[in-house]
Protein backbone atom coordinates (compact mmCIF):
# COMPACT_ATOMS: atom_id res chain seq x y z
CA UNK A 1 0.00 0.00 0.00
CA UNK A 2 1.36 3.41 -0.82
CA UNK A 3 0.98 6.48 1.26
CA UNK A 4 -1.35 8.12 -1.17
CA UNK A 5 -3.93 5.36 -0.97
CA UNK A 6 -4.34 5.62 2.78
CA UNK A 7 -6.74 8.31 3.94
CA UNK A 8 -4.92 11.02 5.78
CA UNK A 9 -5.98 14.02 7.77
CA UNK A 10 -4.10 16.78 9.54
CA UNK A 11 -4.92 18.98 12.52
CA UNK A 12 -2.88 22.00 13.53
CA UNK A 13 -3.04 24.09 16.68
CA UNK A 14 -0.72 26.72 18.09
CA UNK A 15 0.18 25.71 21.64
CA UNK A 16 3.20 26.57 23.78
CA UNK A 17 4.07 29.17 21.17
CA UNK A 18 4.57 26.38 18.67
CA UNK A 19 2.70 24.98 15.73
CA UNK A 20 1.58 21.48 16.69
CA UNK A 21 0.68 19.34 13.69
CA UNK A 22 -0.99 16.01 14.06
CA UNK A 23 -1.39 13.81 11.01
CA UNK A 24 -3.39 10.60 11.13
CA UNK A 25 -3.52 7.86 8.54
CA UNK A 26 -6.08 5.13 8.57
CA UNK A 27 -9.72 4.32 8.04
CA UNK A 28 -12.41 6.71 9.16
CA UNK A 29 -10.70 9.94 10.12
CA UNK A 30 -13.89 11.71 11.11
CA UNK A 31 -15.18 9.09 13.52
CA UNK A 32 -16.01 10.00 17.10
CA UNK A 33 -13.18 7.93 18.61
CA UNK A 34 -10.69 9.67 16.34
CA UNK A 35 -12.05 13.15 17.02
CA UNK A 36 -12.12 12.49 20.75
CA UNK A 37 -8.51 11.35 20.86
CA UNK A 38 -7.27 14.19 18.72
CA UNK A 39 -9.04 16.63 21.03
CA UNK A 40 -7.45 14.91 24.03
CA UNK A 41 -3.96 15.28 22.52
CA UNK A 42 -4.36 19.03 22.10
CA UNK A 43 -6.06 19.43 25.49
CA UNK A 44 -3.13 17.69 27.12
CA UNK A 45 -0.67 20.03 25.46
CA UNK A 46 -2.67 23.08 26.54
CA UNK A 47 -2.56 21.78 30.13
CA UNK A 48 1.21 21.45 29.91
CA UNK A 49 1.41 24.99 28.61
CA UNK A 50 -0.69 26.28 31.50
CA UNK A 51 1.69 24.72 34.00
CA UNK A 52 5.04 25.26 32.32
CA UNK A 53 4.87 28.28 30.07
CA UNK A 54 7.68 30.75 30.74
CA UNK A 55 5.65 33.29 28.74
CA UNK A 56 2.68 33.20 31.10
CA UNK A 57 2.79 35.00 34.42
CA UNK A 58 0.09 32.69 35.77
CA UNK A 59 1.81 29.40 34.93
CA UNK A 60 2.82 27.26 37.88
CA UNK A 61 6.40 27.64 36.72
CA UNK A 62 6.28 31.45 36.75
CA UNK A 63 4.48 31.57 40.09
CA UNK A 64 7.05 29.21 41.60
CA UNK A 65 9.85 31.29 40.11
CA UNK A 66 8.46 34.41 41.82
CA UNK A 67 8.19 32.56 45.13
CA UNK A 68 4.40 32.65 45.12
CA UNK A 69 3.91 28.91 44.86
CA UNK A 70 5.72 26.04 46.54
CA UNK A 71 6.58 23.04 44.38
CA UNK A 72 4.54 20.90 46.76
CA UNK A 73 1.47 23.07 46.15
CA UNK A 74 1.92 23.31 42.41
CA UNK A 75 0.75 20.93 39.72
CA UNK A 76 2.40 17.60 40.52
CA UNK A 77 4.05 17.58 37.11
CA UNK A 78 6.23 20.52 38.08
CA UNK A 79 8.14 18.40 40.58
CA UNK A 80 8.36 15.54 38.09
CA UNK A 81 9.75 17.79 35.38
CA UNK A 82 12.29 19.30 37.76
CA UNK A 83 13.46 15.81 38.63
CA UNK A 84 13.71 14.96 34.94
CA UNK A 85 15.69 18.15 34.33
CA UNK A 86 18.17 17.08 37.01
CA UNK A 87 18.46 13.72 35.29
CA UNK A 88 18.91 15.45 31.93
CA UNK A 89 21.73 17.54 33.37
CA UNK A 90 23.44 14.37 34.57
CA UNK A 91 22.87 12.45 31.34
CA UNK A 92 24.32 15.29 29.28
CA UNK A 93 27.29 16.00 31.55
CA UNK A 94 25.80 19.39 32.30
CA UNK A 95 25.34 20.46 28.67
CA UNK A 96 21.59 20.61 29.11
CA UNK A 97 20.85 22.96 31.96
CA UNK A 98 17.55 24.77 32.57
CA UNK A 99 19.06 27.02 35.23
CA UNK A 100 19.87 30.62 34.51
CA UNK A 101 18.43 30.71 31.01
CA UNK A 102 17.28 34.09 29.73
CA UNK A 103 13.60 34.77 30.21
CA UNK A 104 12.05 34.82 26.72
CA UNK A 105 10.52 38.23 27.37
CA UNK A 106 12.89 40.02 29.72
CA UNK A 107 16.18 38.14 29.20
CA UNK A 108 16.57 38.03 32.99
CA UNK A 109 18.08 34.65 33.96
CA UNK A 110 15.50 32.19 35.19
CA UNK A 111 14.75 28.51 35.50
CA UNK A 112 13.35 27.46 32.12
CA UNK A 113 12.73 23.76 31.54
CA UNK A 114 11.10 24.39 28.12
CA UNK A 115 13.81 22.42 26.33
CA UNK A 116 12.65 19.30 28.13
CA UNK A 117 8.97 20.12 28.62
CA UNK A 118 8.14 20.15 24.94
CA UNK A 119 9.27 16.57 24.35
CA UNK A 120 7.85 15.46 27.67
CA UNK A 121 4.45 17.01 26.91
CA UNK A 122 4.26 15.70 23.35
CA UNK A 123 5.20 12.21 24.48
CA UNK A 124 2.53 12.33 27.17
CA UNK A 125 -0.12 13.71 24.81
CA UNK A 126 0.63 11.02 22.23
CA UNK A 127 -0.43 8.36 24.70
CA UNK A 128 -4.03 9.26 23.80
CA UNK A 129 -3.35 7.80 20.36
CA UNK A 130 -1.87 4.54 21.59
CA UNK A 131 -5.10 2.56 21.38
CA UNK A 132 -6.22 3.81 17.98
CA UNK A 133 -5.85 0.43 16.37
CA UNK A 134 -4.79 0.42 12.76
CA UNK A 135 -4.08 4.14 12.56
CA UNK A 136 -0.73 5.73 11.98
CA UNK A 137 0.08 9.09 13.49
CA UNK A 138 2.72 11.74 13.22
CA UNK A 139 2.91 14.48 15.81
CA UNK A 140 5.19 17.42 15.00
CA UNK A 141 5.78 20.13 17.61
CA UNK A 142 7.64 22.96 15.95
CA UNK A 143 10.09 20.62 14.24
CA UNK A 144 10.35 17.83 16.80
CA UNK A 145 8.54 14.72 15.68
CA UNK A 146 7.08 11.66 17.36
CA UNK A 147 5.40 9.14 15.11
CA UNK A 148 4.03 5.67 14.65
CA UNK A 149 3.14 3.59 11.61
CA UNK A 150 1.26 0.33 12.20
CA UNK A 151 2.05 -2.86 10.35
CA UNK A 152 0.73 -2.58 6.82
CA UNK A 153 1.36 1.13 6.54
CA UNK A 154 4.52 2.54 5.00
CA UNK A 155 6.88 4.46 7.25
CA UNK A 156 6.41 8.19 7.60
CA UNK A 157 8.97 10.07 5.56
CA UNK A 158 10.61 12.64 7.78
CA UNK A 159 12.59 15.34 6.04
CA UNK A 160 15.48 16.80 7.95
CA UNK A 161 15.61 20.51 7.38
CA UNK A 162 18.60 22.06 5.70
CA UNK A 163 19.89 24.46 8.36
CA UNK A 164 21.01 26.80 5.60
CA UNK A 165 17.67 26.85 3.84
CA UNK A 166 14.58 25.75 5.74
CA UNK A 167 12.71 25.27 2.47
CA UNK A 168 14.93 22.34 1.69
CA UNK A 169 15.81 19.09 3.35
CA UNK A 170 19.16 17.41 3.68
CA UNK A 171 17.92 13.92 4.47
CA UNK A 172 14.74 11.92 4.26
CA UNK A 173 14.28 9.41 7.04
CA UNK A 174 11.65 6.71 6.63
CA UNK A 175 10.50 6.04 10.21
CA UNK A 176 7.86 3.71 11.58
CA UNK A 177 8.16 4.67 15.20
CA UNK A 178 9.96 6.85 17.69
CA UNK A 179 11.28 10.36 17.69
CA UNK A 180 13.17 12.70 15.39
CA UNK A 181 14.26 15.87 17.19
CA UNK A 182 16.31 18.73 15.80
CA UNK A 183 17.91 21.66 17.55
CA UNK A 184 19.75 24.41 15.82
CA UNK A 185 20.11 28.00 14.88
CA UNK A 186 18.08 28.13 11.66
CA UNK A 187 15.00 29.94 12.93
CA UNK A 188 15.93 31.62 16.17
CA UNK A 189 19.65 32.23 15.77
CA UNK A 190 22.19 31.13 18.34
CA UNK A 191 19.65 30.81 21.14
CA UNK A 192 21.16 27.78 22.85
CA UNK A 193 23.58 28.74 25.60
CA UNK A 194 26.77 26.95 26.41
CA UNK A 195 26.09 26.32 30.10
CA UNK A 196 29.78 26.52 30.91
CA UNK A 197 30.54 29.85 29.27
CA UNK A 198 27.00 31.31 29.42
CA UNK A 199 27.47 32.39 25.84
CA UNK A 200 25.47 31.34 22.78
CA UNK A 201 26.76 28.12 21.26
CA UNK A 202 27.83 28.73 17.67
CA UNK A 203 29.99 25.75 16.62
CA UNK A 204 27.02 23.74 15.39
CA UNK A 205 24.29 24.71 12.95
CA UNK A 206 21.97 21.84 13.71
CA UNK A 207 21.80 18.47 15.37
CA UNK A 208 19.13 15.88 14.68
CA UNK A 209 18.71 13.01 17.13
CA UNK A 210 16.62 9.92 16.50
CA UNK A 211 15.61 7.44 19.15
CA UNK A 212 12.70 5.93 21.01
CA UNK A 213 11.71 8.86 23.24
CA UNK A 214 11.10 12.40 22.03
CA UNK A 215 11.95 13.97 25.36
CA UNK A 216 15.43 12.47 25.43
CA UNK A 217 16.03 12.92 21.72
CA UNK A 218 15.25 16.62 22.09
CA UNK A 219 17.31 17.02 25.25
CA UNK A 220 20.26 15.31 23.59
CA UNK A 221 19.92 17.45 20.46
CA UNK A 222 19.89 20.64 22.52
CA UNK A 223 22.84 19.47 24.61
CA UNK A 224 24.73 18.54 21.45
CA UNK A 225 24.33 22.04 20.00
CA UNK A 226 25.77 23.45 23.23
CA UNK A 227 28.53 20.89 23.35
CA UNK A 228 29.70 21.29 19.76
CA UNK A 229 30.84 18.75 17.17
CA UNK A 230 32.44 16.53 19.80
CA UNK A 231 28.92 15.71 20.94
CA UNK A 232 28.69 13.06 18.24
CA UNK A 233 31.13 10.86 20.12
CA UNK A 234 29.08 11.31 23.26
CA UNK A 235 25.80 10.41 21.53
CA UNK A 236 27.45 7.38 19.93
CA UNK A 237 27.76 6.00 23.42
CA UNK A 238 24.07 6.38 24.24
CA UNK A 239 21.88 3.34 23.85
CA UNK A 240 19.18 3.67 21.22
CA UNK A 241 20.00 7.19 20.06
CA UNK A 242 21.84 8.31 16.93
CA UNK A 243 22.64 11.75 15.65
CA UNK A 244 23.35 13.81 12.56
CA UNK A 245 25.28 17.03 13.02
CA UNK A 246 25.92 19.98 10.74
CA UNK A 247 28.77 22.10 12.02
CA UNK A 248 29.09 25.84 11.61
CA UNK A 249 31.39 25.21 8.66
CA UNK A 250 28.69 23.22 6.91
CA UNK A 251 30.18 19.81 7.55
CA UNK A 252 27.78 16.97 8.06
CA UNK A 253 28.63 14.02 10.26
CA UNK A 254 26.58 11.19 11.69
CA UNK A 255 27.09 8.64 14.43
CA UNK A 256 28.12 5.14 13.37
CA UNK A 257 24.65 3.73 13.94
CA UNK A 258 22.82 6.38 11.94
CA UNK A 259 20.55 4.62 9.45
CA UNK A 260 21.22 4.95 5.78
CA UNK A 261 18.99 7.85 4.99
CA UNK A 262 20.08 8.91 1.57
CA UNK A 263 17.32 10.13 -0.59
CA UNK A 264 15.31 7.31 -2.01
CA UNK A 265 14.18 8.18 -5.47
CA UNK B 1 -1.47 16.39 -2.25
CA UNK B 2 1.32 18.07 -3.99
CA UNK B 3 3.69 15.66 -5.44
CA UNK B 4 7.08 16.31 -4.33
CA UNK B 5 9.95 16.49 -6.62
CA UNK B 6 13.50 15.97 -5.80
CA UNK B 7 16.24 17.53 -7.65
CA UNK B 8 19.49 15.78 -7.57
CA UNK B 9 22.74 16.84 -8.93
CA UNK B 10 23.37 14.65 -11.88
CA UNK B 11 27.07 14.61 -11.80
CA UNK B 12 29.04 12.98 -9.13
CA UNK B 13 32.01 14.89 -8.00
CA UNK B 14 34.38 14.50 -5.19
CA UNK B 15 36.32 17.17 -3.51
CA UNK B 16 39.01 16.95 -1.00
CA UNK B 17 38.81 19.58 1.60
CA UNK B 18 40.65 20.15 4.74
CA UNK B 19 38.94 21.66 7.68
CA UNK B 20 39.98 22.25 11.14
CA UNK B 21 37.79 20.02 13.10
CA UNK B 22 37.44 20.38 16.76
CA UNK B 23 37.19 17.12 18.59
CA UNK B 24 37.84 18.23 22.09
CA UNK B 25 35.02 18.49 24.55
CA UNK B 26 36.45 21.62 26.04
CA UNK B 27 36.15 24.39 23.60
CA UNK B 28 39.30 25.50 22.03
CA UNK B 29 41.95 23.16 23.36
CA UNK B 30 43.00 20.81 20.70
CA UNK B 31 42.23 20.84 17.08
CA UNK B 32 42.28 17.81 14.93
CA UNK B 33 42.47 17.99 11.25
CA UNK B 34 40.25 15.71 9.30
CA UNK B 35 40.04 15.67 5.58
CA UNK B 36 36.49 16.10 4.53
CA UNK B 37 34.99 14.58 1.52
CA UNK B 38 32.25 16.28 -0.29
CA UNK B 39 30.38 14.17 -2.69
CA UNK B 40 27.25 15.06 -4.45
CA UNK B 41 24.96 13.53 -6.94
CA UNK B 42 23.19 10.28 -7.23
CA UNK B 43 24.85 9.17 -4.07
CA UNK B 44 22.22 11.16 -2.27
CA UNK B 45 24.86 12.88 -0.29
CA UNK B 46 23.62 16.15 0.15
CA UNK B 47 23.59 19.24 -1.39
CA UNK B 48 22.33 22.18 0.42
CA UNK B 49 23.16 25.73 -0.15
CA UNK B 50 26.82 26.38 0.32
CA UNK B 51 27.52 26.96 3.94
CA UNK B 52 31.21 27.10 4.02
CA UNK B 53 33.44 29.21 2.00
CA UNK B 54 36.37 27.27 3.33
CA UNK B 55 37.22 25.53 0.15
CA UNK B 56 40.88 26.28 0.26
CA UNK B 57 43.01 23.37 -0.64
CA UNK B 58 40.29 21.73 -2.61
CA UNK B 59 40.73 20.26 -5.97
CA UNK B 60 38.18 18.90 -8.29
CA UNK B 61 38.07 15.35 -9.35
CA UNK B 62 37.12 13.45 -12.37
CA UNK B 63 35.51 10.09 -12.83
CA UNK B 64 38.45 7.80 -13.16
CA UNK B 65 37.44 4.28 -13.76
CA UNK B 66 34.29 2.32 -14.04
CA UNK B 67 34.23 -1.14 -12.60
CA UNK B 68 31.95 -4.09 -12.94
CA UNK B 69 28.43 -4.57 -11.59
CA UNK B 70 27.39 -0.95 -11.63
CA UNK B 71 30.13 0.27 -9.38
CA UNK B 72 32.02 3.36 -10.34
CA UNK B 73 35.13 4.68 -8.82
CA UNK B 74 35.91 8.34 -8.74
CA UNK B 75 39.45 9.26 -8.08
CA UNK B 76 40.17 12.73 -6.88
CA UNK B 77 43.29 14.53 -7.91
CA UNK B 78 45.94 15.06 -5.33
CA UNK B 79 45.35 18.15 -3.29
CA UNK B 80 48.30 19.88 -1.78
CA UNK B 81 47.37 21.03 1.64
CA UNK B 82 49.41 22.50 4.39
CA UNK B 83 49.25 19.17 6.10
CA UNK B 84 50.51 17.36 3.08
CA UNK B 85 49.02 15.88 -0.06
CA UNK B 86 45.57 14.30 0.13
CA UNK B 87 43.76 12.19 -2.37
CA UNK B 88 40.33 10.65 -2.02
CA UNK B 89 38.75 7.88 -4.02
CA UNK B 90 35.05 7.17 -3.83
CA UNK B 91 33.31 4.05 -5.06
CA UNK B 92 29.65 4.43 -5.87
CA UNK B 93 27.44 1.37 -6.12
CA UNK B 94 23.76 1.51 -6.84
CA UNK B 95 23.71 5.23 -6.42
CA UNK B 96 25.27 5.17 -2.99
CA UNK B 97 28.76 5.54 -1.72
CA UNK B 98 30.05 2.05 -1.09
CA UNK B 99 33.48 2.98 0.08
CA UNK B 100 35.79 5.87 0.44
CA UNK B 101 39.47 5.37 0.44
CA UNK B 102 42.20 7.86 1.04
CA UNK B 103 45.19 6.52 -0.83
CA UNK B 104 47.24 9.57 -0.01
CA UNK B 105 46.81 10.89 3.43
CA UNK B 106 48.96 13.33 5.40
CA UNK B 107 49.44 11.07 8.37
CA UNK B 108 50.08 7.97 6.41
CA UNK B 109 51.37 8.76 2.99
CA UNK B 110 51.04 6.16 0.36
CA UNK B 111 49.08 3.63 2.33
CA UNK B 112 45.50 2.97 1.49
CA UNK B 113 43.12 3.62 4.24
CA UNK B 114 39.61 2.31 3.93
CA UNK B 115 37.43 4.75 5.70
CA UNK B 116 33.75 4.53 6.30
CA UNK B 117 32.16 7.33 4.38
CA UNK B 118 30.47 8.54 7.52
CA UNK B 119 33.56 8.56 9.64
CA UNK B 120 34.58 11.71 7.88
CA UNK B 121 32.64 14.89 7.78
CA UNK B 122 30.93 15.61 4.56
CA UNK B 123 30.53 19.09 3.27
CA UNK B 124 26.94 20.10 3.03
CA UNK B 125 27.17 21.75 -0.31
CA UNK B 126 25.05 22.61 -3.28
CA UNK B 127 21.72 20.98 -2.93
CA UNK B 128 19.92 17.77 -2.86
CA UNK B 129 17.03 19.95 -2.25
CA UNK B 130 13.48 18.96 -1.86
CA UNK B 131 11.26 21.83 -2.75
CA UNK B 132 8.40 19.64 -1.92
CA UNK B 133 10.21 16.41 -1.41
CA UNK B 134 8.15 13.33 -1.01
CA UNK B 135 8.03 13.85 2.71
CA UNK B 136 5.30 13.71 5.30
CA UNK B 137 6.80 15.99 7.91
CA UNK B 138 9.87 18.07 8.66
CA UNK B 139 12.22 17.93 11.60
CA UNK B 140 14.16 21.12 12.04
CA UNK B 141 15.21 23.82 14.42
CA UNK B 142 12.24 25.03 16.39
CA UNK B 143 9.68 26.87 14.34
CA UNK B 144 7.65 29.26 16.42
CA UNK B 145 4.03 30.06 15.77
CA UNK B 146 5.14 33.30 14.17
CA UNK B 147 7.27 31.53 11.61
CA UNK B 148 4.89 28.70 10.94
CA UNK B 149 3.05 30.18 8.03
CA UNK B 150 6.19 30.33 5.92
CA UNK B 151 7.39 26.91 6.96
CA UNK B 152 7.63 23.80 4.88
CA UNK B 153 5.58 22.04 7.54
CA UNK B 154 2.73 24.49 6.98
CA UNK B 155 2.63 23.50 3.33
CA UNK B 156 2.62 19.82 4.25
CA UNK B 157 -0.16 20.39 6.77
CA UNK B 158 -2.23 22.43 4.37
CA UNK B 159 -2.46 19.54 1.96
CA UNK B 160 -4.30 17.45 4.54
CA UNK B 161 -6.34 19.86 6.60
CA UNK B 162 -10.02 19.28 6.31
Amino acid sequence: MTTSTIPRRAWVEQIMGLPISLHLRGGDLSSTPVERRVAAVFADLRCADAVFSPYRDDSDLSRWERGELAVADADANLADVMTLCDEARERTDGWFDPRGLPDPRTSIPRYDPSGLVKGWAVQRAAQHLADLDGYGWCLNAGGDVLLYAPAGQPPWRVGIEDPNDPRRVIRVMPRSGGAVATSGTAHRGAHILDPYTRRPATAVRAVTVIGPELMWADVYATAAVARGPAALDWISGLDGYEALLVSAEGLLRVTDGWPDSHLAM
Amino acid sequence: MRRITLWLVSTVAALVLLFSYRTSTNSGDTTDVVPAIAAQGSTGIIASSPAASTSSGATGSSPASGTSSGSKTYQGSVAQTRWGPVQVTITVTGGKIASVSVPIYPNNNGRDQEINAYALPILVQETMAAQNANIDTVSGATVTSGGYIQSLQAALDAAHLS
